[in-house]
């Protein structure tokens, strides 16, 4: 407790110069930008940004990072009530509702809950991260490396096998991602792997080339196999005056979103589509029975506060695993933590000990943005609803620049632009056939993480391989994990069983 | 007893074999460790190699008794392919990979956007490619000068690069 408002006021005394509330202020307007734009989102945007790991100081490029990560939930809300598209999976359920208030001419009340709702979870979000994180740390300092690798296997099944529509595509997308982390030289024995005898695959495939690759290339290519000319009708947004029943109405669904959310980020689950989809039905069930008609007809605010305020949550929630155990649990969270390596920073218990000004300032960088990006959003939405307008073709087209130049920066190499399109290619029958992308970015980052953790633990147990079941902590993450692999497909059986 | 849209689930299965075992002749090439491990480099390649193998069976006989697809809302409900689009979008990844190494970033990214937009279904052509060069260019400048990435000077940029009155690197 003492550690965390220690940790606070030093970062709040790095964070409130004038360069990071620069950093803090670009993240954020970036962030909203993209999230607004459909199609692209804050995993592909810090991806791109990542070159600026070689330039800018590390504290200066986490701000700017978080804040597009925050800005991004900000901005993915107003996409899913002006033009019934979501951006990202956690904006699905936002789009229900908002959508529908839209429709009624209701899309600036819509907009403001969103916004004072992720205002209201982002800062419970990080009001946890601060005073969870150093707990966890210790919880962390604890384990040994065998149980890193099980707790890195209840991760691979929680962000696989749990969410989404089939465990057999989710993992096959996992695996699809622990392959692709395997090329290149093996760090331990130097033995090239996997490289199908190219050379330039022995540095191993680059994480923003797969990231570039699966969210933008595979993404417009299957924009493209599916293109219709209708165009998309962007809503007027009209004034976002919350009326006092507006915020009486907001309130509990804040709150509860909040509560509901955060917990499911830090859980190695990673998901926002859960907690969005359980707030939505709280509230639905919670909700006075006077509105409750207006659920799916003329839409209700109370299913635009809720899960808006558990996305936000849960997305804060993510970054608790990130930070203590170095264990990224959403595509967003591998790709900064692929940042942290380029720095020779390893996220995880002794970051909080090691670089304790830097996870302090990025917390209260966190406190900054959130505010920053209420403001950014209320006054200026008129102008974020201005991008939706920006014409599919161009902006599709602008995507493809840009992914580009993010891959041949890496090494001005063709043979990398070749990789990029055929595992392009690859996410659009990926997006064809639903399978999950994020599980391929998180398994190609964590795989190696895995692997590393695995030969270590067998080098201190002299080659034992029960060392994972005979420890105790390893073994209850394990039988978590079969749990967590088991356990909704036994239950969805007994349950169709039953009469 | 296929139901008709299962043939592609059927291909996808037989793709994630056929992945499968690249990866496990991958593997078996791997050259044994000089350096004494625990666990030598193959282990966890095989481990890898075996789980995709085991899915891919999955994903096949999951296809086999009718495929996942028809049950997905957004396959039955989407419009039919659009080859026109999917082939200009494709063009433009060909023209951008042909064109980057002689020409440089500037004048392939052009091209690549003139065609991404046409794919989409742009007709104003020439405004599409001013629009091109002026971005691409703008964007190159952010990489080399503000991210400090090292992307060579191709033929447009040296030419903006030497109105500036700067050396070309």
């Amino acid at each position: 407790m003492m550690d965390s408002i220690a940790g606070l006021q030093l970062g709040f005394s790095h964070a409130l110069t004038l360069g990071n509330l620069g950093w803090a202020l670009l993240g954020c307007f970036l962030g909203t930008a993209i999230g607004v734009l459909p199609g692209i989102g804050p995993a592909l945007t810090i991806a791109l940004l990542l070159p600026i790991t070689f330039k800018v100081e590390a504290t200066g490029a986490f701000i700017l990072f978080c804040g597009v990560f925050y800005g991004a939930m900000y901005g993915g809300s107003t996409t899913s009530i002006l033009l019934n598209t979501p951006g990202e999976s956690g904006s699905i359920i936002t789009a229900l509702e908002g959508a529908k208030m839209a429709r009624n001419g209701r899309a600036g009340p819509a907009l403001a809950t969103a916004a004072i709702g992720s205002f209201v979870a982002g800062t419970i979000g990080t009001l946890g991260i601060s005073f969870l994180g150093p707990v966890v740390v210790d919880l962390a300092l604890k384990l040994g490396p065998a149980e890193y690798f099980s707790l890195m296997l209840l991760c691979f099944v929680t962000v696989s096998a749990v969410l989404g529509g089939s465990a057999l595509r989710g993992l096959t997308s996992l695996f699809f991602g622990l392959l692709l982390g395997l090329v290149g030289i093996d760090l331990q024995t130097g033995q090239p792997r996997m490289t199908l005898g190219v050379p330039e695959l022995l540095d191993g495939v680059n994480v923003v080339l797969v990231a570039v690759a699966l969210f933008a290339v595979g993404e417009t290519l299957y924009m493209a196999w599916r293109h219709t000319n209708a165009a998309p009708q962007v809503r007027q947004v009209g004034s976002i005056m919350m009326s006092r029943q507006d915020w009486r109405r907001s309130i509990g669904p804040w709150l509860r979103g909040s509560l509901l959310g955060f917990p499911f980020g830090v859980m190695p689950a990673g998901g926002t589509e859960m907690p969005t989809m359980l707030s939505y039905y709280a509230e639905r069930k919670l909700v006075k029975p006077e509105h409750a008609k207006e659920f799916g007809t003329t839409g209700a605010i109370e299913g635009v506060a809720g899960p808006e305020a558990a996305n936000n949550a849960a997305a804060a929630g993510i970054l608790v695993p990130m930070l203590t155990l170095g264990l990224p649990t959403s595509a967003t969270a591998a790709i900064m933590l692929s940042a942290f390596q380029s720095y020779g920073i390893n996220p995880g218990p002794m970051l909080f000990e090691q670089q304790g000004a830097l996870v302090w300032t990025l917390i209260a960088s966190l406190y900054v943005a959130n505010i920053m990006l209420v403001v950014l959003n209320l006054p200026l939405v008129g102008l974020w609803a201005r991008i939706l307008k920006i014409p599919q073709p161009q902006l599709y087209a602008g995507i493809l620049v840009f992914a580009t130049i993010g891959t041949y920066g890496i090494s001005n190499s063709v043979t990398d632009l070749v990789l990029l399109y055929v595992i392009g290619i690859i996410g659009m029958f990926m997006r064809r056939f639903d399978f999950p992308t994020a599980p391929v970015v998180i398994g190609m980052i964590l795989g190696p993480m895995a692997e590393q953790a695995m030969r270590q633990a067998l080098t201190i147990s002299e080659g034992d391989w029960t060392t994972f079941l005979t420890r105790p902590v390893s073994l209850a993450i394990l039988l978590l994990a079969v749990v967590a692999l088991v356990g909704p497909r036994l239950y969805g059986r007994l349950v169709s069983r039953a009469p | 007893m296929t139901r008709p849209g299962a043939g592609p689930d059927l291909a996808v299965g037989g793709f994630v074999l056929l992945l499968a075992l690249l990866a496990f002749w991958q593997t078996s090439v791997i050259p044994a460790s000089p350096i004494y491990a625990q666990v030598g480099p193959k282990a966890v390649p095989y481990v890898v190699s075996a789980g995709l193998f085991a899915l891919g069976v999955g994903l096949v006989a999951s296809a086999l008794r009718g495929g996942w697809s028809h049950a997905l809302e957004e396959v039955r409900e989407a419009p039919p392919t659009n080859w026109r689009a999917l082939g200009l979008l494709l063009a433009g990844l060909a023209a951008n990979l042909v064109l980057i190494g002689p020409l440089g970033f500037s004048i392939a990214a052009s091209a690549q956007f003139v065609l991404v937009a046409a794919a989409f279904g742009s007709r104003h052509l020439l405004r599409d490619l001013a629009l091109a060069l002026v971005l691409t260019l703008l964007v190159w400048f952010l990489f080399v000068e503000v991210l400090g990435v090292n992307i060579g000077a191709g033929v447009l940029e040296g030419l903006v690069l030497r109105a500036l009155g700067q050396e070309v690197y």
